[in-house]
């Protein structure tokens, strides 16, 4: 069950992976790796419950910590020079 | 409780797999940010209530400490990048509807 939820999430990162690439704006790819974000902490997590080892959950944290920073940024930089 | 946190973890996945679906597949950048900051909020959310319950204290209570992070931030972030896009220089294909009620407030402002 919990290597199924593994799998789900390699797809999804999969296909937030080609949305990055494809683009076609700067937006949208930062959109995308927002929720490439979310699916690494989802990943951490899943893992932190399968082999029961307290490393997984202190990067999750600062992923989440730093994730919002990056967005932030990013969101000024096209503010300013455009998508 | 084994039982429920793993299919609240294939749950959240399965949340996750649909919200990255909906990033490949829509229109625009705003339909893209709709599936991308809500859709993956409620998935992060059930995967780590899974895996809260398999995990000992401290660590449940790390994982939880994500999930406060992510649930407050990931709106901002949202709000913040769709301004940008509505404000950016040069064009954005986007799709434009009728009602623009932040370009409505800009222009009274100005």
């Amino acid at each position: 069950m919990i290597s199924a939820a593994l799998a789900l999430l390699w797809l999804a990162g999969a296909l937030l992976l080609v949305r990055v690439v494809v683009g076609p704006s700067l937006a949208d790819r930062v959109v995308a790796l927002d929720g490439l974000l979310i699916v690494v902490i989802c990943g951490l997590a899943v893992n932190a419950a399968r082999t029961d080892s307290d490393l997984f959950t202190d990067v999750a944290v600062v992923i989440g910590l730093l994730g919002f920073l990056g967005t932030a940024v990013a969101a000024r930089f096209i503010e300013r020079r455009g998508a | 409780m084994r039982g429920v946190g793993e299919v609240l973890l294939l749950l959240g996945a399965g949340w996750v797999l649909l919200a990255a679906v909906g990033v490949l597949r829509f229109d625009d950048v705003y339909a893209r940010m709709h599936a991308a900051t809500k859709a993956t909020t409620l998935g992060l959310l059930l995967v780590l209530g899974g895996a809260a319950t398999q995990l000992a204290g401290e660590d449940a209570a790390k994982l939880a400490l994500v999930g406060v992070l992510v649930f407050l931030t990931a709106p901002i972030g949202a709000h913040l990048i769709g301004r940008a896009v509505h404000r950016a220089p040069g064009d954005v294909r986007i799709r434009i509807d009728t009602v623009d009620e932040l370009r409505d407030a800009e222009t009274i402002e100005s």
